[in-house]
């Protein structure tokens, strides 16, 4: 089959299109994330969803998104909300969840597993590589909805994120509500998060967050221009992961990821250049 | 009539009291230093006069036409603001947030509000600037301009002088002392004591021993050796 030809399949113009909206949603927060110190919070929150998938699987519920969806969002919430002054602090917190999460998702599964074969639906949760070949077109729909409600939210919140992500503290002390903004984006990323899954599983998402953020970081100064490099890098990066995977038969996620990675190498590389430029 | 009273603050953590029996006032056009050691609770009294947190007893009283968001604030820089990729003006601009209500973009009056400021303390040149690539007075300025654009009436200062060259501190005091003879009031916490005594209109030291007063009084008072606690 020729590239073309594939791109006339149902599910292969599925996974595009999905791939290409969870790349974009997750590079618009990835920002926010990596300045606020959070980057290891799209780890923590897709362990929670992969605890959240097992239970649903051993409680026989079969639209599981039902379950994940308010179970991360809890989640997300109380990881952002705790910020400076909680007893534990926000790396340690994320760290415990995560972990914690992924063991008893991983015990649950066994407990109550009806499959024989139990490595390849936990490898296919937190790799991804098959569910995005397999999308319904409910659930392409679902996540075009999602996205199109992220990327509003962070629209119509643009400046108030950036706020709350330079400078909480002032923010608050001025008179804006800090904590309800917190609340928007905390709410928002675990939308992005439970999605995303779909695409690259558990273990790659905090790569899809953290990547495209950083490269714009290499090369552009502005919160504006890092923002809208880092999406369009991402986008990017998706499209091209997905036809690469496609053509060399490569898993869908991995493949993406690895784009991400070339790509971070050669903005490292650029805004070196850049800068010996100016100087 | 002052603008902030402060009747009997007992200030703390979780109903741990870190300063007890705190009453002064501020009035408009006042240039207050609050000195004292490490851990004497000056960033406690900063915290609770932000409403960043809730005093254990006492009251803070605001009159003289002072809402709450008349006060704008200059915090100590945070290590993540370090390499922060942000231009001058869009972090200005983020003090004008709370004039803003639900409105998601700046209109023509706010964004004319930040160029104000940054021309007012000269660094409207620097307006496309990247933030982390300013030197450490410039962004001292630049977060002053952000502070003049949430609020006029009052400053709060958190050590404006700190990790500052002795070139940029003389020069960021002199901005402070022409935004105070420009009619701001001025509150800033410090370890300048000096510095404190010359320019400031009064002085608050928590700690032991507990002195309000004018500059006068507890130079006096200082001199007269009763709790010469100067550092």
């Amino acid at each position: 089959m020729t590239l073309l030809e594939y791109f006339q399949k149902d599910y292969v113009i599925n996974a595009t299109v999905v791939g290409i909206l969870i790349a974009l949603c997750s590079a618009l927060l990835g920002v926010t994330l990596v300045l606020k110190r959070f980057s290891f919070i799209g780890d923590g929150l897709s362990h929670v969803a992969f605890g959240a998938i097992a239970i649903a699987a051993a409680l026989k519920i079969t639209s599981d998104f039902l379950v994940v969806l308010p179970v991360t969002v809890v989640c997300a919430v109380l990881l952002l909300r705790t910020g400076q002054n909680a007893k534990i602090k926000g790396d340690a917190a994320i760290a415990m969840i995560s972990v914690g999460t992924l063991a008893v998702g991983y015990l649950i599964m066994n407990l109550f597993a009806k499959s024989a074969n139990l490595s390849g639906d936990v490898c296919a949760t937190l790799f991804g590589s098959f569910s995005i070949l397999t999308l319904t077109d409910t659930e392409v729909w679902l996540c075009a909805v999602l996205s199109v409600l992220v990327v509003a939210v962070f629209l119509l919140f643009y400046h108030k994120i950036f706020a709350v992500t330079f400078d909480e503290d002032f923010a608050a002390a001025t008179g804006n509500r800090a904590k309800v903004y917190n609340l928007i984006l905390a709410v928002t990323i675990a939308v992005v998060i439970v999605v995303a899954m779909n695409l690259v599983g558990s273990l790659l998402i905090s790569a899809l967050v953290i990547f495209p953020a950083l490269s714009a970081m290499r090369v552009f100064k502005s919160f504006r221009d890092v923002t809208v490099c880092s999406v369009i890098l991402s986008v990017t990066c998706a499209a091209l992961g997905i036809v690469l995977s496609i053509v060399c038969g490569t898993p869908v996620g991995a493949t993406i990821v690895s784009v991400d990675i070339a790509g971070f190498f050669l903005f490292s590389a650029a805004g070196i250049v850049l800068r010996r430029v100016k100087a | 009539m002052p603008q902030l009273t402060c009747q009997d603050l007992t200030l703390g953590y979780e109903g741990k009291p870190v300063v007890s029996g705190l009453s002064f006032t501020v009035s408009a056009g006042d240039y207050l230093c609050i000195v004292g050691e490490n851990g004497s609770g000056k960033t406690t009294l900063m915290k609770t006069l932000l409403r960043l947190k809730t005093p254990i007893s006492g009251k803070i009283v605001m009159g003289d036409g002072l809402k709450p968001n008349d006060i704008g604030y200059l915090p100590q820089q945070t290590a993540a603001q370090k390499d922060f990729p942000a231009s001058v003006r869009e972090v200005v601009l983020s003090g004008c947030l709370n004039r803003r209500g639900w409105r998601p973009y700046y209109n023509r009056a706010e964004k004319r509000r930040a160029e104000m400021q940054m021309e007012r303390l000269g660094i409207l040149g620097l307006s496309r600037r990247c933030y982390r690539e300013l030197s450490g007075g410039q962004q001292q300025r630049v977060l002053l301009a952000r502070a003049l654009c949430a609020a006029g009436k009052i400053l709060l200062l958190d050590e404006p002088a700190a990790g500052l060259d002795p070139a940029s501190t003389a020069d960021m005091y002199k901005i402070i002392q022409a935004l105070n003879a420009g009619g701001v009031t001025v509150m800033m916490i410090s370890h300048d004591i000096p510095s404190a005594l010359a320019y400031a209109s009064h002085i608050l030291h928590i700690g032991s021993p507990l002195v309000f007063g004018t500059v006068s009084e507890y130079a006096a008072r200082l001199s007269g050796g009763e709790g010469g606690t100067a550092e």
